[in-house]
């Protein structure tokens, strides 16, 4: 150790305290004002009223995403989102534009595995507008030939940016080797696929999925709920189709023991380190506990990951972990972009700090400190329009108990260091953990091939070797 | 059409009522020379707080590109009361986030937190002002924490530092300008502990600095809190403010720069921007956004929506946060089968259109509501959902520190909803003109573009 230098120092002061001041007094979330309603076609509603700012956020989801096309053509649910704002029975795509620009508004139309969503925000004087142009889009989507086949042509470019993009490799093998025959594997079509999506077949997900019945409509911002009702029931009252059938999907694998997935992206300055786990959703018991277990082990800025591979020996800018919940599964994993020549360096500091996580309690000051950090920010995640939104999102699409916002806090404080332990021995796996690695083979395969049988990709996602 | 200034006024823009925001902003100046800004809120019980410095990378020492931001991280790494993960562990399991940022002109420091931290993080703030206490393993360590953003931002990305690092190089002639701000790792390698002593010494005292406090507290409490943290910090004297200003440019500049990633051709045309708060300034604010800002702005309808030449197609100026040279920036990802020379001709008349004819009333409205709304946005998040207030604060520091007046917070917006039609035009006449452009293009290796 060198010894520390003489402080740069403005001045000392004799009179400057030398431990941080305690906390005060903690004051209460304030909940908004809110209420949930379901309409007879079965959209449920949920208004919540924010009036810092003059503005609205409304996202209407409907519980149908890729993963129930991936069978058969896999992003056909994200495409369809794409087109769906390109034009309705009575307007234009540039008609739709400028209407958006002239309510000072954003919107945006998407689908992940789960879910499709058209989210929209602007100024709250144009809420009837926004809201009956969302309604607009849900009911009367035209899906213009030649805006498809430009949209198509665009996600075929994206595609190939993509594939350059080593955040984007290591997500897309990570889901692949986690969950292999259930859709959850798949994150991304290949251009091959894309050539052959059908503007009928986007019109039939649309007719199938854009549907009110298991629908949900959140509008955060600054309105009276009253008023804001009656314009919903206006706009969707009418709306009424069947609800599709919940689709049935193949269990993901058993993983026994560690293997390590090399997709070689040639010329690369740094690799990108991934390993992970499947786990549990958001409706598991066990949901806060391994929460608060990742907010210790690399969830958080003061986390061991950080502390250690960061902070202590330089070898990564922004390593995170966390749980990610989808609706059926749930999966662990752990990220970081490091120098070529400390690959094997990072994953054995990642495992260690899981076994540690799974055979040493965590300490009481460790303990504290995670609790507060969670509750702490989720106050602070509720603080904004935007932030509200997607809390409430977070509990009524994944149908969480009444209550889960109002009594989140109390439940991560409730937790003790022998949870944070078992909850780290079963959802930690850190001997079958799969490993990705993205990188430059010459510079990597040997240092990764330490960690168990080495299988290798290109950047297309052909497996090559092993 | 002229819109009332009013406090809470009623005002009629075309068939629309606006309801006007109006912020409420407190700002004192403490004996050292620390400017200090509240802006409370009893909405939410939280707060964010935020130290501003006057610094950031124009100004960095010639022969250590990058410096600014590197000693940006060595702010995280100890001060004399607070050691190395002290500062982020009390922020952490306080509840709450932090950060920092280097920019042009500014390098900021906050953090959010429950509104009960509020006199811990000034505590720390104040310490780390007070004084930094660092070594050279500190230093080391941050240097290839550095390392490896600048890899994973910039050398192991595609597109990385398009543009924001493509540009400077080309549009500009002054080194403070038109270096690389992220760094050469050689300059990296090069620094010192001297030189982070010295940095901090001249720039990171508190006549230099401003401190922002928003949300959940008593203004009168808050600023005695100020006064008790901060105000014993002596101030110093600051160097001379260095000349940043530009040669006159008196033809189109060009620049490549090879992709080595990425599969499509990029092409960013950066023009300079008119004065600071100028009344062009508005002007080309409003320009910006007939031009940019999403799928109803001229550039990416006509690009990619209208012609097909484009895949994606935007921009916009940093007009705000920058207090010196800058410029407004369309970054343009084309498709193969196009060229950068067909390409930009179509960008050209666009941009032809623009001086030529008057824009529409219909398009000058809808263009001044987005902003508005834009500009809300901004103001209440603009960092994530996780920073309440976080563009408000930014906001606050730059018109304090590059203006000397936050309250330009809540009259910024009409400057720009006066702009007429007219005058747009002549903006964009006197602007909008090859020798004040500079054009960079990306060419991928994988195409056979430059090695």
């Amino acid at each position: 150790m060198n010894p520390i230098t003489p402080a740069n120092t403005h001045a000392q002061s004799a009179s400057y305290p030398k431990t941080a001041p305690p906390l005060g007094p903690e004051r209460p979330v304030a909940w908004p004002k809110r209420t949930v309603r379901t309409l007879p076609n079965g959209l449920q509603v949920v208004l919540a009223e924010s009036h810092t700012f003059p503005k609205i956020g409304a996202q209407l989801f409907f519980r149908s995403g890729n993963a129930v096309v991936a069978h058969r053509s896999p992003g056909l649910a994200e495409m369809t989102a794409t087109v769906v704002r390109t034009g309705t029975a009575s307007r234009s795509s540039r008609w739709i534009e400028e209407h958006l620009r002239r309510m000072g508004a954003d919107l945006g139309s998407h689908a992940g595995a789960d879910n499709s969503a058209i989210s929209i925000s602007g100024l709250a004087e144009f809420s009837d507008g926004l809201l009956e142009l969302v309604a607009d889009l849900a009911r009367n989507a035209s899906f213009p030939d030649d805006e498809f086949e430009r949209e198509r042509r665009q996600r075929f470019e994206e595609l190939r940016i993509e594939r350059t993009t080593p955040g984007f490799l290591a997500s897309e093998r990570l889901r692949r080797v986690l969950f292999g025959r259930h859709p959850y594997a798949i994150i991304a079509p290949t251009a091959e696929q894309v050539a052959d999506y059908q503007r009928e077949q986007l019109l039939d997900f649309y007719r199938q999925h854009y549907v009110p019945a298991d629908a949900l409509l959140l509008i955060v911002g600054d309105f009276a709920i009253d008023a804001m009702f009656e314009q919903v029931e206006k706009v969707f009252g009418s709306w009424k189709a069947p609800q599709p059938e919940a689709p049935k999907f193949p269990a993901p694998p058993h993983h026994v023991g560690r293997h390590v997935h090399l997709v070689h992206l040639p010329g690369t300055v740094q690799t990108q380190v991934v390993l992970g786990n499947l786990a549990i959703t958001r409706r598991d018991p066990d949901w806060y506990r391994v929460v608060l277990a990742n907010a210790i082990y690399g969830g958080a800025f003061h986390s061991r990951l950080v502390l250690n591979i960061r902070e202590q020996k330089g070898y990564t800018y922004s390593p995170r972990s966390g749980f990610n919940p989808l609706r059926q599964y749930g999966y662990f994993s752990v990220n970081a972009a490091v120098r070529n020549d400390v690959v094997a360096a990072t994953l054995t500091e990642m495992f260690y700090e899981m076994d540690r996580m799974r055979s040493v309690p965590v300490t009481p000051e460790e303990l504290d400190s995670a609790r507060n950090y969670l509750t702490g920010v989720f106050s602070l995640g509720v603080a904004t329009q935007d932030g509200l939104l997607g809390q409430l999102a977070t509990v009524y699409l994944d149908r969480l108990l009444e209550g889960y916002l109002e009594t989140y806090r109390e439940r991560i404080r409730a937790l003790e260091a022998q949870d944070v332990v078992a909850a780290a021995r079963r959802h930690f796996d850190s001997a079958n953990a799969q490993i990705i690695v993205v990188g430059d083979r010459a510079q990597v395969a040997e240092q990764a091939a330490l960690f168990g049988p080495v299988t290798e990709y290109d950047t297309q996602g052909n497996q090559v070797s092993g | 059409m002229r819109i009332a200034a009013q406090d809470g006024a009623e005002i009629f823009q075309g068939r629309f009522s606006l309801k006007k925001l109006h912020i409420p902003i407190e700002h004192m100046t403490l004996a050292n020379g620390l400017r200090v800004v509240a802006s409370p809120d009893r909405s939410a019980p939280v707060v964010t707080v935020g130290v501003y410095y006057q610094i950031g990378f124009r100004l960095e020492p010639r022969g250590r590109s990058g410096f600014a931001h590197l000693f940006e991280h060595m702010m995280f790494q100890g001060s004399e009361n607070a050691g190395k993960m002290e500062h982020i562990r009390l922020i952490n399991s306080s509840g709450g986030l932090l950060n920092g940022t280097t920019h042009y002109d500014i390098t900021n420091y906050f953090e959010s937190v429950p509104s009960n931290a509020l006199e811990r993080v000034l505590w720390l703030e104040a310490d780390r002002m007070r004084a930094l206490k660092v070594d050279d393993e500190n230093l080391r360590n941050q240097r290839d924490v550095v390392k490896e953003e600048v890899r994973v931002n910039v050398m192991n990305q595609p597109y990385g530092g398009f543009p924001w690092l493509d540009l400077p190089p080309v549009a500009f002639r002054n080194w403070p300008n038109a270096h690389n701000f992220y760094g050469d790792f050689a300059d990296l390698d090069a620094a010192t502990l001297g030189d982070v002593r010295n940095f901090f010494h001249t720039y990171y005292s508190p006549n230099n600095a401003v401190l922002l406090m928003l949300g959940d507290f008593d203004a009168a409490e808050a600023f005695s809190l100020a006064k008790r943290y901060f105000e014993d910090i002596p101030a110093s004297p600051l160097p001379p403010r260095a000349d940043v200003t530009e040669p006159p440019q008196t033809e189109e500049r060009f620049g490549e720069v090879p992709e080595k990633f990425g599969p499509l051709p990029a092409i960013a045309i950066g023009y300079t921007f008119p004065p600071r708060s100028s009344e062009e300034w508005y002007a080309a604010g409003i320009v910006d956004r007939v031009l940019h800002g999403g799928r109803a702005g001229r550039v990416h309808h006509r690009l990619v929506l209208e012609k097909q030449i484009a895949v994606e197609a935007d921009g916009s100026a940093d007009a705000i946060d920058a207090n010196g040279p800058t410029q407004m920036v369309t970054r343009i990802f084309h498709k193969p089968e196009f060229t950068s020379e067909e390409t930009i001709r179509e960008f050209d008349n666009i941009v032809r259109e623009v001086r030529e004819q008057e824009i529409s009333a219909d398009e000058l409205d809808s263009v001044k509501t987005k902003l508005r709304a834009d500009y809300y946005s901004m103001l209440e998040g603009g960092m994530g959902s996780h920073m309440p207030r976080f563009g408000l604060m930014h906001y606050l520091a730059c018109f304090t520190l590059f203006d000397g007046n936050p309250d330009r917070v809540n009259t910024v917006l009409d400057g720009f909803l006066e702009v007429t039609a007219a005058r747009a035009q002549a903006v964009a006449q006197k602007y909008l003109v090859p020798h004040n452009r500079a054009v960079v293009a990306r060419r991928p290796v994988a195409m056979g573009g430059a090695q």
